[in-house]
């Protein structure tokens, strides 16, 4: 039960750890930096279109990564393109996540054998959260990762660091 | 290599020659980098616009970002029909034209002959392609001119076209579907009911799109006049698809130069008139494609009506045997003409396989649109191209 | 127009750069022409009467084993709606060939790509950079001799 699916008959007063509320406003407007590459970003447009609607879960697309919590990396990622991707990783402010979309940023994707240019995986310049495979993923697939991010962020803490 | 070219290696202090511009910057101009990511440009694209004021001096494109190595792939690839599912990810959003093109190259090359439930099959699923990919072209367009609400429209019709690909294939968006000689499963039972019913259901919303957006204020006031493109400038940059069409010249491979069986169906051409403006600006090649929508579902009810039975996997070979030989084959894809120059060594894996793109073409042609315009019409003009980065870059 | 009597057009006026023609037995008929002269070749057929080239269709590098490499030419007229093949052939000691580009514009991005993948330099092209590899790739990725690079920048390339 929600925190909000509680009617409040006598006392107007929650009580709660500041963890959890923080966690719980982080977790409702991920805002996103859009950031298609290729393919997938056809599949997260589709997620964000009216039929797997992406608004209801707080999230919606940003262009730039300085008003932006979570970079969905959907697309191959070249390497003409990591630097750039590097850049646009350092500009977000904390806490940032990342969630990997598709075979091609999780590790190189159908062009892992023979891709002179193709970053095997994104991990290998920045740090990610959440994988999503797929090749295209589902859009049902990409929501199901946005709320398995949802889930890391409701179990974080202020005392312990996040290890990024 | 000791050419001058292979030693630059990116900007650390203001150049004194711009690479592409060819001459130094004067004092008056700026140069602005609309960086591989930017919410207009369609997928990973740098435009480096050289810009005195508000006005564009010159546009000099950087590609590259996306470069998959398509043509390495399929040199190692152990025989022809594996290349397939690499020629879907160029163009993603059509992804049945691109198939369709190497499926053509590889029978012609090979001799190969395909039954005709095949045939119309084929020519369905890339006329429902087509559909799709002028959707996707028309929303984001509105999303850069600033109309919102055509793209979720547009998405909402997309999706029921993805049921009908789903159902048939098993995939919503790369399906690795045609293969050489044939197709990977048939037709479920119902497909002829879904699809008269799609296109019942979709011709209304043609018109509720022109309606919403084609025919607004202000995005003819955006669109007209804007990025004109003389149709001797577009032909002798090579392009080709709703960008040749806009500007007036009348050439379709479908109706001019035929492959499968297009020649038994009845659809026209449409071209760009000037109506509300000159011809050759992005509302002609805009409202080219959304006329082609309708010239799609009319071939689509005709196909579906005259679809013969038979087995679609029969034709497909177990083993290709192929012979030395090559062969460019082109074929008319939403975004232009698509052609595939295929070399083999009579080895099962491929010597060469090179994929002309018509984005890369028509992307060609955007310094000779631009120079002169404004910032924000760059957005407007881009749109109006339609590239895809995949295809672009391969 | 049947692609004999385009070689013999061709043939009567160059007759020094049309090397061969292999006009029967492929399913494209192609003319082979010399290097140095193709920019006059290709200016030839797009502006003579009965030919019209207006389009090129396509530019590919391609590399024949053994040090051999070599450009193809692959010519449409909207006009008249004939196709004709031209090639080239080069060596990887001296990879010369004269550009297009002031015939076809398009031919600008397929000559850098050719560059770029082969390592072909086009003569009289004005801006002959890398397209699609970054500006500082070393090697010519298409060559059948191509070996991967372990690093770039710092990043692991391999799998």
């Amino acid at each position: 039960m929600g925190l909000l699916d509680q009617k409040f008959d006598n006392s107007n007063i929650i009580i709660t750890t500041m963890d959890d509320l923080l966690n719980w406003a982080r977790l409702s407007s991920l805002w996103g930096m859009q950031f298609g590459l290729a393919c997938c970003a056809i599949e997260m447009m589709a997620t964000g279109a009216s039929h797997y609607d992406f608004d209801r879960f707080g999230t919606f697309f940003r262009g730039s990564p300085r008003q932006s919590d979570v970079m969905i990396v959907a697309g191959t990622v070249t390497l003409k393109m990591a630097s750039r991707l590097k850049t646009l990783y350092d500009q977000m402010s904390e806490p940032r996540y990342v969630i990997s979309m598709g075979s091609c940023s999780n590790c190189g994707g159908p062009y892992w054998e023979h891709g002179y240019h193709v970053l095997k995986g994104v991990d290998r310049v920045i740090p990610v959260d959440v994988y999503v495979p797929g090749c295209p993923p589902r859009p049902e697939a990409l929501l199901e990762g946005l709320m398995k991010l949802q889930e890391k962020i409701r179990t974080e803490s202020l005392a312990k660091k996040k290890s990024a | 290599m000791e050419h001058a070219a292979t030693q630059m290696s990116g900007y650390v202090s203001r150049p004194a020659t711009i690479p592409g511009l060819g001459r130094q910057l004067r004092e008056h101009e700026m140069v602005i980098s609309m960086g591989p990511q930017h919410p207009s440009t369609h997928g990973v694209l740098r435009l480096e616009l050289v810009v005195d004021g508000e006005v564009v001096v010159d546009v000099i494109p950087h590609l590259g970002y996306l470069h998959r190595c398509f043509e390495k792939h399929c040199e190692h690839m152990s025989n022809y029909q594996q290349v397939i599912p690499y020629a879907d990810r160029m163009d993603y959003v059509a992804a049945m034209s691109n198939e369709f093109g190497y499926a053509v190259a590889c029978e012609k090359l090979f001799k190969i002959e395909v039954p005709e439930r095949v045939e119309y099959i084929r020519v369905i699923m890339a006329e429902f392609s087509r559909i799709v990919s002028h959707l996707i072209a028309i929303g984001t367009y509105g999303m850069d001119i600033g109309a919102f609400t055509p793209f979720l429209y547009c998405m909402r019709d997309r999706e029921h076209v993805l049921d009908i690909f789903e159902q048939t294939c098993g995939a919503r968006l790369l399906y690795n579907y045609m293969w050489v000689g044939g197709l990977s499963h048939d037709v479920p039972p119902d497909f002829a009911d879904k699809v008269k019913a799609f296109c019942k259901y979709f011709r209304p919303n043609i018109k509720e799109l022109n309606d919403l957006l084609s025919h607004n204020k202000i995005f003819i006031d955006r669109t007209a006049n804007v990025g004109v493109l003389p149709p001797e400038v577009a032909i002798n940059y090579a392009c080709s698809g709703p960008v040749l069409r806009g500007s007036g010249v009348k050439w379709d491979l479908r109706k001019n130069d035929p492959y499968s069986v297009y020649d038994r169906f009845d659809f026209e051409i449409p071209v760009g008139t000037g109506k509300v403006g000159t011809v050759g600006d992005c509302w002609d090649r805009y409202m080219v494609r959304v006329r082609e929508m309708e010239q799609s579902v009319n071939i689509i009810e005709q196909a579906i009506d005259q679809l013969p039975s038979g087995d679609v996997r029969a034709a497909v070979p177990k083993r290709i045997r192929p012979e030395r030989g090559e062969v460019y084959v082109r074929t008319e894809t939403p975004k232009g003409e698509l052609g595939y120059y295929i070399v083999s060594d009579g080895t099962p894996s491929p010597y060469r396989v090179k994929v002309k793109s018509p984005c890369f073409v028509n992307l060609s042609a955007l310094p000779a649109m631009s120079r002169g315009a404004m910032i924000a019409d760059i957005v407007a003009i881009l749109g109006s191209i339609d590239i895809v980065l995949g295809e672009v870059d391969r | 127009m049947i692609p004999q009597e385009m070689y013999d057009i061709l043939r009567a006026e160059f007759d020094d750069a049309v090397l061969g023609a292999q006009l029967e037995g492929v399913l494209d008929p192609e003319l082979t022409v010399s290097p140095e002269r193709v920019q006059d070749v290709a200016r030839f057929l797009r502006d003579e009467q009965n030919l019209q080239f207006d389009t090129l269709m396509c530019l590919t590098g391609m590399d024949y084993t053994g040090g051999r490499l070599g450009v193809v030419y692959h010519l449409a007229s909207i006009k008249w709606g004939h196709k004709i093949v031209l090639k080239t052939e080069l060596t990887a000691e001296q990879p010369h060939c004269r550009s297009v580009e002031s015939v076809w514009k398009t031919a600008n991005w397929h000559e850098r790509e050719a560059f770029d993948m082969f390592g072909i330099i086009f003569d009289g092209h004005p801006d002959l950079r890398r397209i699609l590899n970054p500006y500082d790739w070393e090697g010519y990725p298409l060559r059948k001799d191509y070996r991967v690079p372990e690093f770039y920048n710092g990043m692991r390339v391999p799998y």
